[in-house]
C-alpha cells in the first residue's frame, strides 16, 4: 500500500473510531441499510474497502450522499464495526477538500415546498457540506 | 416541577404544534418546560467524526445551561434529542473530545453531567404513564394508533438507551394510557428517508410508502411521530393515512388540545 494511502486508511479510522478488522463479511449492514438499492457501494463495502485501501472509488461515489444516517447498519453489525461511522468519515474527507460541497445555498430553493421542516435543510446541509 | 427544554429550530417553526401540544400537556402533568436562554440549532444529525467539535458546541452549550439550574433537559424533536444525547454521551466517554470542547469554550469544564430526556422519556420515567393515565379526560377509545419511531428515537442504542430498538414500547404504553388501541407493525422503526428528500423525494417516497403500507395492513388508523422530518416524509407520500405528532393527541387525551389562550 502506498504511503498516501496507509495515511488515509489511517485517518479514516481515527476519525470513526471503527476498526475494519473485526468484520466478518456476513453481510448483515448492507441487507438492512434502506438506502441499498440508491447505493454503488453498500456499508459492507465500505468496511472491506477501507480495510484492503481502495478509498479512491468511495470517495467519488455518490454513495456518500444516500445513506440516510439512520444506524440501522450500526446497532445490527453482529460485530460492533458501526459501518455508518465509516461512512461519515469517509463524506468528511470529501466534502472537507476545498470546493467540493454536495449542496450550496443556492441548490437549496428549487427543493423547498410549502410544508417542508427546517429541520430537512439543516440535516442536508451538516451531512453534504462543510 | 421544572425542566430545561430545548424546543429547536422546526418546533418554533413548521412544526409548531409539536411544540405547542408538548408545553400545554406538560402543564397539566405538573411539568413547567423552561425554554433554554438563546438556545441554537442542533443541526438536525449528530456527526459521528471525533474531530468534529464545532457542530457540537451548541448541543454543548444547551447541556451546560441546564446543568447551571441542575436541572435535567428535554426535547422533543426526536432529532435535537438525537444529536444532544449523543453530543452529551461524547463528553462523557471521550476525553480528547471533551477537552477539545471545554478548552474552546473556557468556562468551567463540562463533563456530561445532564440528564437528557426525550419528551417520552419524561412522560414515561419521571411523570409515570399510570399518572398521565390518571389525568386522561378524553380517552382516545377505540382508535387504532401505530407509532412510527423511525431511526432517532432508538438509534444508535448505546447511546440513546431509550428502549429495545428492535421491540419498543414506549410509544405504544402511552398510547394505552391514552385509552386508545396500540398496532405494532414491522417497519416502525425503519427510517423515512430522512434529509435525502431535498434531492431525492421519489426515494424518500418509496421508504414512507413501505412504512405507511406496513402499517396499514396492521390496521393502522392513524399514525404518530414526534419527528418533524418524519410527519413530512409520510405526508410527502401521498396515501390518506393522518399522520400527527404524539403531542397533539397526549394535548386532545387530556383536554387541552382546543385551549387558545397560550403564554
Ligand atoms: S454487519 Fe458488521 S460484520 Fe457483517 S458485514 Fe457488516 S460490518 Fe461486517
Ligand atoms: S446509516 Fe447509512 S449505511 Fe447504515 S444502514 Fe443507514 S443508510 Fe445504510
Amino acid at each position: 500500500m502506498s504511503s498516501n494511502k496507509k495515511f488515509l486508511q489511517e485517518e479514516l479510522t481515527r476519525m470513526s473510531g471503527v476498526n475494519p478488522k473485526k468484520c466478518m463479511k456476513c453481510g448483515k449492514c448492507s441487507g438492512t441499510c434502506p438506502a441499498y438499492d440508491e447505493m454503488e457501494y453498500h456499508p459492507h463495502q465500505f468496511v472491506s474497502m477501507v480495510e484492503s485501501g481502495d478509498i479512491e472509488p468511495l470517495l467519488n461515489s455518490k454513495s456518500l450522499y444516500r445513506c440516510l444516517t439512520c444506524f440501522a447498519c450500526v446497532d445490527r453489525c453482529p460485530r460492533g464495526v458501526e459501518p455508518a461511522k465509516l461512512v461519515e468519515a469517509v463524506r468528511l474527507v470529501a466534502v472537507r477538500k476545498q470546493g467540493a460541497n454536495h449542496m450550496t445555498a443556492n441548490d437549496v430553493p428549487a427543493m423547498l415546498d410549502d410544508d417542508i421542516p427546517q429541520q430537512a435543510i439543516v440535516s442536508a446541509f451538516r451531512k453534504y457540506t462543510k | 416541577m421544572k425542566v430545561s427544554y430545548f424546543p429547536g429550530c422546526t418546533l418554533k417553526n413548521k412544526a409548531k404544534d409539536l411544540d405547542l401540544y408538548a408545553r400545554r400537556s406538560a402543564e397539566v402533568l405538573g411539568v413547567t418546560l423552561e425554554e433554554i436562554e438563546n438556545w441554537q440549532c442542533c443541526g438536525g444529525v449528530f456527526t459521528t467524526s471525533n474531530d468534529e467539535v464545532a457542530t457540537k458546541l451548541s448541543s454543548v452549550r444547551a447541556l451546560k445551561e441546564a446543568a447551571a439550574k441542575g436541572q435535567p433537559l428535554v426535547s422533543v424533536c426526536s432529532a435535537c434529542h438525537n444529536v444532544i444525547k449523543q453530543t452529551n454521551h461524547a463528553m462523557q466517554n471521550d476525553a480528547f473530545f471533551a477537552s477539545k470542547v471545554n478548552n474552546y469554550m473556557g468556562q468551567e469544564p463540562y463533563a456530561g453531567e445532564t440528564t437528557v430526556y426525550h419528551y417520552l422519556e419524561l412522560l414515561r420515567d419521571v411523570v409515570g404513564y399510570d399518572q398521565v393515565k390518571a389525568k386522561v379526560v378524553n380517552p382516545l377509545a377505540g382508535k387504532k394508533i401505530a407509532a412510527y419511531y423511525g431511526c432517532l428515537l432508538l438509534r444508535p442504542n448505546s447511546t440513546m438507551q431509550m428502549d429495545d430498538p428492535e421491540n419498543p414500547t414506549i410509544m405504544e404504553d402511552l398510547i394505552k394510557a391514552m385509552g386508545a388501541e396500540p398496532v405494532v407493525y414491522a417497519r416502525r422503526n425503519e427510517c423515512c428517508g430522512g434529509y435525502v428528500t431535498m434531492e431525492n423525494p421519489e426515494f424518500a417516497k418509496r421508504k414512507s410508502l413501505d412504512i405507511i403500507e406496513n402499517a396499514k395492513a396492521a390496521g393502522a388508523e392513524v399514525l404518530v411521530t414526534a419527528c418533524p422530518l418524519c410527519r413530512y416524509n409520510l405526508q410527502k407520500a401521498g396515501t390518506d393515512m393522518p399522520v400527527v405528532y404524539i403531542t397533539e393527541l397526549l394535548a386532545e387525551a387530556l383536554g387541552v388540545k382546543e385551549v387558545t389562550n397560550e403564554q
